[in-house]
């Protein structure tokens, strides 16, 4: 059942339905018992009150049995309910068994057997209790008896009167639950009703302050998800600008180019123009890529980050996806691998990411038949990859400038300005770090991994 | 006509260079902020194709340059900010006229010529000079009915003169008309081209004025 309302009013009904049917089943019962306690003891009054009267001698056995009999209808039962005339018969018999003088309502035969007490019997079909006291001094047996059916319809009646109130009260029962249910969940759907209003951008935090204590915790975690999910909202919003933007400049530098070879005869300014346009499309190939390799490593999310890498497995790798830019631009990598091959915990996405945008940096600026020095080694609890090329390299200035997130570096035709970032990037979401100098004759990048607690890799600073 | 034009991508720049030529402009390049406040700080262009982003800098740094020492040099602004927050605030700076990226060469021409044309208090597409017309989106001239094809420079200079038929213009002026820097200046470049005018469109047209440089000559 998903309603709360209907769930609790279920609950709240069927309880007090439960704590109502006993109330009802422990009345009934007490009720019954009692009556028969007064009515047994009314037995018992009856015969020896007959008993009595007839061994004083003051009056006819016949008499004292009517006045029994009499006595018993009592006046709201004989007026209203001719049902109740006549409950008590009465016998008197002699201790040899004859029938010396019976009520009006009392049948021929014997009531009962027995000498004295109480006995349930059954004459004609019909139950009767009976009481018989034995009076010595006369040698007679009192029997007073009543019906047990007359008995049942008084019990029943008298129930009947308790539960017909109590059976009104259920309908009043179930509309004060219905209202107190409505009342007590007021809170939850005025918060309902403030985030079925909101619009789908509206991301705002919902107000705690006047919420129950019960909704908070629900509210705590949907005001962190609404964070969560406006950042990547920030994010994704700040990303789509930028790409558009880095994408419109290679366009229009396309398009020019294009209309310049379509515009013109002379066939050398045609034929730069073609040149042009294919080494525009390769490096605006590369932006597309950056920018789709940009949006994954943001969207890596430190928390889903796990799986093992063999560094040179990835590395391997990186290789061949850079081979065809490594061939145009007749480079060389020379690689030094001083680690194992086994997997080591590191996301190995963002592994692949990182090496392959510094290598693919180290291809494009270094000079045509010069060599790029991979070299990948394993000190102390730390893993340091470096990528040496004998390229111009940049000053700190520039590279603290070009990992930034969207910065833009210097438009050589070249690099798209992305790569740094997308390295620096990942490497802090591998909790790593990146440091760029220049060495001797060479540019380095050195990327220092740590090894020390693989299990907690990707769980910082990101 | 001599254009500066400033953007940092390569390819672009280059298409620029190469396609505003085609269209018979004369075309300079810079690609960043500091080149280009030197070149117009040190030159005169007929207008100035600016890209907004530079890597050192804005190119609204450059126009706000330009502006305060009251240079009117007409200045469209090229950029890949499309957003009309982004035009509103290029032009309240001081642009004449604004074109997102990716954009239409022939377009950019089509701008340059209005926003020159404005700039010299002109409306009309084309120059008149008596029986004279010079179409400059067309690059054609006509003397009456009969159309006359000129070469870009041939055409540069004449129009050039016929944007102040009264004025003498130096021969080192026209010359700046038609060379960007990159390109070599042969000695006797403008008396060559204003021959081939004259054999063209009659002697009169241009009257050499001795000493100082070249103007109309009266209008038939």
């Amino acid at each position: 059942m998903t309603s709360i309302r209907i769930r609790l009013i279920a609950i709240l009904l069927m309880t007090t339905g439960a704590v109502w049917c006993c109330a009802v089943f422990w009345t009934y019962l007490s009720t019954q018992h009692q009556l028969e306690r007064v009515l047994d003891a009314r037995l018992t009054e009856a015969a020896r009150m007959v008993s009595s009267l007839i061994t004083d001698h003051h009056i006819e056995v016949a008499a004292a049995v009517d006045a029994v009999a009499a006595s018993d209808a009592r006046p709201e039962f004989a007026a209203a309910q001719t049902g109740y005339n006549r409950q008590l018969s009465c016998q008197i018999w002699s201790l040899q068994g004859q029938l010396i003088s019976r009520s009006e309502s009392a049948p021929a035969v014997s009531l009962a057997g027995h000498a004295k007490g109480y006995e349930d019997t059954v004459i004609n079909g019909e139950r009767w209790r009976v009481y018989a006291v034995v009076n010595p001094a006369l040698g007679v047996r009192v029997l007073v008896g009543d019906s047990l059916d007359m008995r049942g319809k008084l019990v029943g009646d008298v129930i009947k009167g308790q539960l017909i109130p109590a059976l009104a009260i259920i309908p009043v029962l179930a509309a004060l639950i219905w209202f107190s249910v409505d009342r007590g969940l007021a809170p939850l759907s005025r918060v309902a009703g403030t985030l079925s209003g909101r619009s789908a951008d509206a991301l705002q935090p919902v107000e705690e302050s006047g919420a129950p204590r019960e909704v908070r915790p629900l509210l705590n975690s949907l005001n962190a998800l609404f964070q969560r999910v406006s950042a990547a909202r920030e994010r994704e919003k700040t990303f789509i600008a930028y790409a558009a933007h880095e994408l419109k400049t290679p366009l229009a530098g396309l398009k020019t180019q294009a209309q310049v070879a379509l515009k013109s005869d002379d066939d050398a300014i045609r034929n730069a123009a073609l040149r042009h346009i294919s080494t525009s499309v390769d490096r605006t190939g590369r932006l597309v890529r950056q920018l789709i390799d940009m949006a994954a490593v943001d969207s890596a999310d430190a928390s889903r980050m796990a799986g093992k890498a063999s560094i040179p497995d990835v590395l391997t790798d990186v290789r061949a996806d850079l081979d065809s830019l490594r061939t145009a631009r007749t480079v060389t990598i020379k690689a030094h691998v001083e680690v194992a091959r086994e997997p080591v915990v590191y996301d190995r996405m963002l592994l692949a990411l990182a090496l392959k945008n510094i290598l693919e940096n180290a291809i494009l600026y270094a000079p045509a038949g010069s060599d790029v020095a991979v070299s990948v080694r394993r000190e102390g609890n730390e893993l340091h990859i470096e990528v040496a090329d004998p390229g111009p390299g940049m000053t700190p200035e520039e590279a603290e400038h070009l990992m930034g997130r969207f910065n833009r570096g210097r438009h050589d035709g070249k690099g798209t300005g992305l790569g740094l970032a997308i390295v620096d990037m990942a490497v802090r979401k591998l909790n790593g770090r990146l440091s760029l100098e220049k060495r001797a004759k060479n540019f380095v990048a050195e990327i220092t991994l740590p090894l020390d607690h693989p299990g907690q890799i990707g769980l910082h600073r990101n | 006509m001599r254009i500066l034009v400033v953007e940092d991508d390569a390819v672009l720049l280059d298409g620029l260079k190469v396609g505003l030529g085609l269209s018979g402009f004369t075309v300079d390049t810079v690609a960043n902020v500091a080149d280009a406040m030197e070149a117009l700080a040190a030159n005169r262009f007929d207008a100035v194709v600016l890209d907004r982003m530079l890597p050192d800098g804005c190119g609204l740094d450059v126009l706000g340059g330009l502006r305060g020492r009251d240079d009117r040099t007409p200045v469209l602004l090229l950029t890949a900010k499309d957003e009309t927050a982004d035009r509103i605030g290029g032009l309240d700076a001081g642009a004449d006229d604004y074109l997102g990226k990716p954009f239409d060469l022939d377009e950019v021409a089509a701008r340059l010529r209005a926003i020159t044309r404005r700039g010299a208090g002109r409306a009309h597409p084309q120059l008149r000079h008596g029986s004279l017309t010079v179409d400059l989106a067309g690059m054609v001239a006509r003397k009456g009915e009969k159309t006359v094809a000129l070469s870009r420079r041939e055409f540069s200079i004449l129009q050039t003169l016929m944007e102040n038929p009264g004025m003498i213009h130096s021969k080192q002026t026209l010359e700046q008309r038609l060379y960007g820097w990159q390109e070599d200046v042969e000695s006797n470049t403008v008396e060559v081209h204003v021959h081939k005018l004259r054999a063209k469109l009659g002697a009169p047209v241009i009257e050499t004025v001795r000493g100082v440089g070249y103007r109309m000559g009266i209008a038939e």
